[in-house]
């Protein structure tokens, strides 16, 4: 069973009345690459923050490599293990990064918190975490704020790998980004999986990108799995016509948006008034086994 | 051949004299006919959105501008503030990324469709009845009853929705969307995008779609230009673009963009988007491209016809042939 660095199960939150996650189960190989997809609203936010420990699911279960983690960490050397390994970017380093803190303490802070680096110990892996990342001297002596948004991003990273951890939560991580230079950070994250064996979680609502970057997908809808899989088959054969809605919203030439615009309200209805909500059993979805919710 | 319905010749742009004084557009010429649309694609810092802006006359305060952005034949730069408000009232209408910053959230959906027209001196009834008609026309369902609602009452999509539809109360021959879709989820953006295509041709208006997403332009616009740090670098048909983009930066922006439809990853242009203040003497691009020369950062290349495309790179034949 421990074959797989994550593990997730039933996983379920709600916010007042309203259920955000509903019964998602999934896993995560050692070293692979997942993309949750979904639109706001569809609950894959709220997921990944289940996965960090930034919200408590309200039934289901996480495992990382074997350990379950789904009862509070005990005391703060076990929540300090816990927060190792899984790291987490979000999507905007504006916000994710302390505005008055410079780049370098900004990394060098998860080494003395995590692994008690001294002094000298820690400015040499810092030095390491930042050429890891493309940053040099220049930017380490840099506020966020002097920095580009690529950069920032680079920064965002640095100080995510500093853990070492076993799962890189990405959450719309390149979404804020220019087109080239989004693809400079996709190519980062590509040579750093090949070169760590870090699991990637791509939290993400653009199917082009999950094309490039993810061998597995979880489509999500209202909270639930609709559809997953390996990438290539889900994409090239869509089963769930949720799943044929967001692929053909991606534009392209010849892209007819009126098609949509009628397929996703036909949709709307079909699964409004569908099985979905009448409890119909799903499956128990874990990639790369091929499944389709009705 | 007419005049087209926008024609912006040579536009220059320099922000206000101070710590932020900078260039920020250098010498954009574009032009949209009745019935096209045409895209503005670029990335942050290119001047897509101040070359939008500059048609309703909605300069940063104090900046300068010099040329000419004719709307019909009249010079937007030269008005006065009452032929300005009369081209924003009845000419051009502009939908902006944001729904939530666009609408005042203490006032009734109702108030804000019906502004422009109670400005302009509709009665209130007539405005309430024309609102209802125009919410119907965006796919707002019971209309009515919409008017009397709260913007927060609003998705963000059926909000964009209410601020096309106020766009289009003053019946505009013109209309500018800057990153309309930009905050929409993805089968949002198709809805919004269809409905925009659909008024367009109904009312055979002009529309000039300001991106950063080239897949999304070429699904949509007729032409497209391409700017980078303050300049535009090529300018041709949807289809020519992307069979054959001529200049190295729209080539490296489509070869970046992730496809559904493609095997080969994304691929990085290297360095980052610059601004115009920051750019060399010549090409602004010189830096980040494979096929620079010594001279790319020192001359300025003229833009000029190169195999159906306006192209402004030095080596656009040598590069046209390959």
């Amino acid at each position: 069973m421990t074959e797989h660095v994550l593990q997730v199960e039933g996983l379920r939150k709600a916010f007042g009345g309203h259920v955000a996650v509903d019964d998602v189960s999934f896993s995560l190989r050692p070293g692979g690459s997942l993309a949750i997809v979904g639109e706001s609203g569809s609950g894959k936010t709220t997921t990944a923050r289940m996965l960090a420990g930034l919200e408590r699911p309200d039934a289901g279960r996480i495992r990382v490599a074997g350990r379950d983690r789904s009862d509070a960490a005990r005391g703060r050397a076990g929540r300090l293990a816990r927060a190792r390994e899984i790291q987490m970017v979000f999507q905007d380093p504006y916000l994710s990064l302390d505005p008055r803190v410079t780049v370098a303490r900004c990394v060098e802070e998860p080494l003395r918190l995590h692994l008690g680096a001294g002094a000298r110990e820690g400015r040499a892996r810092r030095d390491e975490l930042l050429a890891r990342v493309g940053l040099g001297e220049r930017e380490a002596a840099a506020l966020p704020r002097q920095l580009s948004g690529g950069q920032r991003q680079r920064v965002a990273l640095a100080r995510a790998l500093a853990t070492a951890p076993k799962v890189l939560v990405l959450d719309e991580a390149t979404t804020a980004l220019d087109v080239s230079v989004q693809a400079q950070i996709l190519e980062l994250l590509a040579e750093i999986r090949r070169d760590t064996g870090v699991g990637y979680l791509f939290v993400t609502h653009d199917l082009a990108l999950v094309r490039h970057v993810a061998d597995d997908v979880l489509v999500l809808y209202e909270g639930r799995v609709v559809e997953s899989g390996p990438t290539v088959e889900v994409l090239s054969a869509p089963r769930h016509p949720y799943t044929r809605l967001l692929l053909h919203s991606v534009p392209r030439r010849g892209w007819d948006p009126a098609r949509i615009a009628a397929d996703r309200r036909a949709l709307a209805t079909a699964l409004r008034e569908g099985p979905a909500s009448s409890g119909a059993p799903h499956p128990n979805t874990n990639p790369p086994t091929r499944s389709v919710s009705p | 051949m007419a005049a087209p319905l926008l024609d912006i010749e040579d536009l220059h742009v320099r922000l206000a004299a101070g710590r932020a004084a900078r260039p920020v557009v250098d010498g954009v010429s574009l032009h949209v006919a009745s019935g096209e649309t045409v895209g503005l694609v670029g990335e942050s810092g290119s001047g897509k959105s101040v070359t939008c802006r500059a048609v309703l006359g909605l300069l940063p305060r104090g900046a300068a501008a010099t040329g000419a952005v004719r709307v019909d034949g009249s010079d937007v730069l030269a008005m006065s503030a009452a032929r300005l408000r009369e081209l924003r009232r009845h000419h051009v209408a502009m939908v902006f990324q944001d729904p939530r910053a666009a609408v005042n959230p203490i006032r009734r959906i109702g108030d804000f469709v019906t502004e422009g027209m109670r400005a302009a001196g509709v009665p209130r009834e007539a405005a309430l009845g024309r609102a209802e008609d125009l919410l119907e026309s965006v796919g707002i369902r019971d209309p009515r009853t919409a008017l009397r609602r709260y913007p927060h009452e609003f998705s963000g999509g059926m909000l964009q929705r209410v601020v096309i539809a106020a766009a289009l109360a003053g019946e505009p021959r013109l209309l500018l969307a800057d990153e309309p879709t930009t905050a929409l989820d993805v089968t949002t953006q198709a809805e919004v995008v269809s409905i925009l295509a659909r008024l367009r041709a109904e009312r055979a208006m002009g529309m000039l779609f300001v991106t950063h997403d080239l897949e999304l332009a070429a699904a949509i616009c007729d032409r497209v230009y391409v700017m980078y740090a303050g300049r535009i670098v090529e300018a041709q048909s949807a289809d020519g673009l992307f069979a054959r983009p001529r200049h190295p930066y729209t080539a490296g922006l489509l070869g970046a963009t992730p496809r559904l439809g493609s095997e080969l990853p994304p691929r990085a242009v290297p360095g980052r988007p610059v601004s115009l203040a920051e750019a060399p003497a010549g090409c602004a691009f010189a830096a980040r491209c494979a096929h620079a020369l010594p001279r790319c950062a020192d001359e300025q290349p003229v833009q000029r016809e190169v195999g159906g495309a306006r192209v402004s790179c030095l080596r656009a034949e040598e590069t046209a042939d390959d």
